[in-house]
């Protein structure tokens, strides 16, 4: 990518500046991970454990029901596969920058490449991704899939994605971040701008899978224009030491929507500081903001901002926070209004399971376990479409685990 | 099947059941009257076990067993089920997920569902959003389901308007019959009931054993049901008042 000077300049001074909110993780321990990986061309072939890494978050090594995928580690794209090329365009954005010089008046423009020193990083480091696109009026009835994985030790990774939905295009992608078997330590620092035009569909999921000392920093921003809808399922159920995100979505457009569901557990030693904030700048838009996290002796903290810049928008935000054997919830909802005609409200619960729920279900001849597994189940349960079934049943092991250990 | 021999209960500190006795024999429903905040549904609280219902003194006997400190699951799963007046929002935990888990004939349910225009409901949160006819139709599917040998009926007939009364006291007498084909043969195949009523409309539709007055939480006396409510229409409660305190 082709940097500008002076701006190099500044970002290297962004290099020092901590971020608002989460730990302040030194980017000197962590060395630059390796952008020489070998690739994989037949992800049948990759070992059995590497094929479960994948799976845990949501990525099939068949790729059945996919209409492309892509796979990142470290910093080097290691495989890129496309079954129809008319409907969805997938590459690495270093190809994808090469191969269209308009592209660049995408990059680092929705997020400031200065904003904090992980994004200054990721801006140095001239960061590989992916870059997916739907042509105009196009719609991909299977998703895209995309996986982030870390494949060496101490190391940061730095990834830069751009995802651009043209007018009236509809576009799904399930993307997984992980870590190789046997990685411990490590950071992952992730750009996203993604662009959902006018009229246009953008479903995202995000499902996480990282390690009890792996550090991550997301930084994204959404940009939706007239009748646009951008849907996001954020989802982290296993342990890390520290996710910090604050996703932003700019509503531009008159009747632009938005939908950020998170869902997450912080188990013990785990920091999660999960946001969301949409602003809405156009008439008619509106949008829904779902948190629904546990916390079974981790810290969870669960930040909702709404901020209304345009007459007859609406949004509600919902912070629901279990807190099952320890740890701490907080919710932290913010709602502005700088215009009169407008509806923003906010619902915000931590506590325990009620008793009498649980009780009502053992009435039916449930075991506490399995009434605890079954509300966290529904709890949780936003409704994502696309999930694989042995994802599903990695959650469902999961949720069992964290019902068992409630009591 | 159900023995309850001097049961004192205490509900946040306050003293609700003082020294009951009530019996209830295999494949008999007997029938609970009393004013309001007489301790009718305290009294159902308690022998499902929920928590909050305090036993200081006395036993619950169930199929000759002493389930007095026995969990929820534990009484449920030895065959005892409850139709709650009130029951919990269960936000996210849809209805099909619950009845597929303890449905013995999943097949049985979706016929019962179909009859009592549930069939809708199966992907709904449990009890968010239902009306009160909604709630007992969909506890009356659950408890089917889960198919109990004893059932506990928390006023199964209120706030139900008519045309739902019939359909909820035709659904619980075919429930408590089951597989009893001869009412000779009731004490034997049929199930048993301990069910709570104020108006007795649902009286019109099931077979009846006894029934116990409970006033100021403890029972002022049994007899025949139907005697009994007729009873209690002329003269009201209080007259059972009366009479207990001239026994003393």
């Amino acid at each position: 990518m082709q940097t500008d000077g002076d701006m190099r300049k500044k970002v290297k001074d962004a290099l020092k500046k901590s971020a608002i909110y989460g730990e302040d993780f030194n980017l000197e321990e962590y060395g630059v991970a390796t952008s020489d990986v070998q690739s994989a061309e037949d992800l049948k072939e990759l070992n059995e454990e590497d094929q479960r890494t994948l799976l845990n978050v949501g990525f099939t090594p068949g790729e059945d029901n996919r209409s492309g995928s892509l796979i990142m580690v470290d910093n080097a794209i290691t495989h890129t596969s496309l079954r129809d090329k008319e409907v969805v365009e997938l590459m690495s954005l270093k190809d994808a920058l090469k191969a269209h010089s308009w592209l660049k008046d995408y990059a680092w423009k929705l997020v400031k490449p200065d904003a904090d020193k992980y994004t200054a990083m990721s801006y140095l480091q001239e960061s590989d991704g992916y870059f997916i696109r739907a042509p105009a009026g196009k719609k991909s009835k299977m998703p895209v899939q995309t996986c982030l994985l870390i494949g060496s030790k101490q190391v940061s990774q730095t990834v830069h994605n751009i995802v651009i939905v043209e007018e009236g295009a509809e576009l799904d992608v399930i993307t997984g971040c992980s870590t190789k078997h046997g990685i411990e330590k490590g950071l992952h620092l992730g750009i996203s701008e993604m662009y959902v035009k006018k009229g246009a569909t953008l479903n995202f999921t995000m499902i996480h899978n990282w390690a009890e000392q792996i550090g991550v920093r997301p930084r994204t921003v959404v940009h939706v224009e007239e009748g646009g809808t951008y849907i996001s399922n954020y989802v982290t159920l296993k342990p890390v030491k520290s996710i910090q995100s604050y996703p932003t979505v700019i509503l531009e457009g008159k009747g632009a929507f938005a939908r950020l569901n998170t869902i997450a557990v912080a188990h013990p030693g785990s920091e999660l500081d999960l946001g969301s904030r949409v602003i809405f700048e156009a008439e008619g838009t509106s949008a829904e903001l779902i948190s629904r996290t546990i916390t079974t002796g981790g810290v969870s903290i669960a930040r909702g901002e709404m901020i209304g810049n345009a007459n007859g928008a609406k949004g509600h935000l919902e912070c629901h926070g279990l807190v099952l054997g320890g740890g701490t919830q907080r919710a932290i909802p913010i709602l502005e209004a700088n215009v009169e005609d407008i509806e923003l409200s906010h619902e915000a619960a931590v506590g325990r399971i009620a008793r009498e729920q649980i009780e009502y279900l053992m009435a039916r001849g449930l075991s506490e376990e399995d009434a605890v597994g079954m509300i966290v189940r529904g709890f949780l349960d936003v409704g994502i479409q696309g999930i694989p079934d042995e994802l599903r049943a990695d959650i469902d092991e999961t949720i069992a685990k964290i019902g068992e250990n409630a009591i | 099947m159900l023995e309850i021999n001097n049961l004192t209960v205490e509900v946040g500190g306050r003293r609700v059941l003082k020294g009951v006795d009530l019996h209830v024999e295999a494949g008999h429903t007997n029938v609970l009257f009393g004013p309001n905040g007489a301790g009718k549904s305290v009294l159902l609280m308690t022998l499902m076990g929920f928590s909050g219902y305090k036993v200081i003194e006395g036993e619950i006997i169930f199929k000759g067993e002493d389930i007095t400190n026995l969990s929820v699951s534990q009484r449920a799963q030895m065959g005892m089920g409850i139709m709650s007046q009130r029951p919990p929002n269960l936000n996210g935990v849809k209805l099909h997920d619950l009845l597929d888990v303890i449905a013995e004939d999943l097949k049985e349910t979706e016929e019962l569902a179909e009859s009592v225009g549930m069939m809708n409901f199966f992907e709904r949160d449990i009890n968010v959003g239902f009306s009160g006819g909604e709630i007992k139709r969909s506890e009356l599917l659950q408890l089917s389901a889960q198919n109990p040998d004893f059932l506990l009926l928390d006023e199964p007939e209120s706030g139900v308007d008519l045309a739902s009364i019939e359909l909820l006291g035709t659904t619980i007498n075919k429930l408590l019959k089951k597989d009893c084909k001869c009412p000779g043969e009731r004490c034997k195949h049929g199930k048993s009931a301990l069910v709570i009523t104020h108006t007795g409309q649902v009286l019109d539709y099931l077979e009846t054993d006894r029934a116990y007055i409970l006033c100021n939480g403890t029972v002022m006396c049994s007899g025949n049901p139907r005697e009994m409510l007729t009873e209690i229409k002329e003269q009201g409660y209080e007259e059972c008042i009366k009479c207990k305190l001239m026994e003393i």
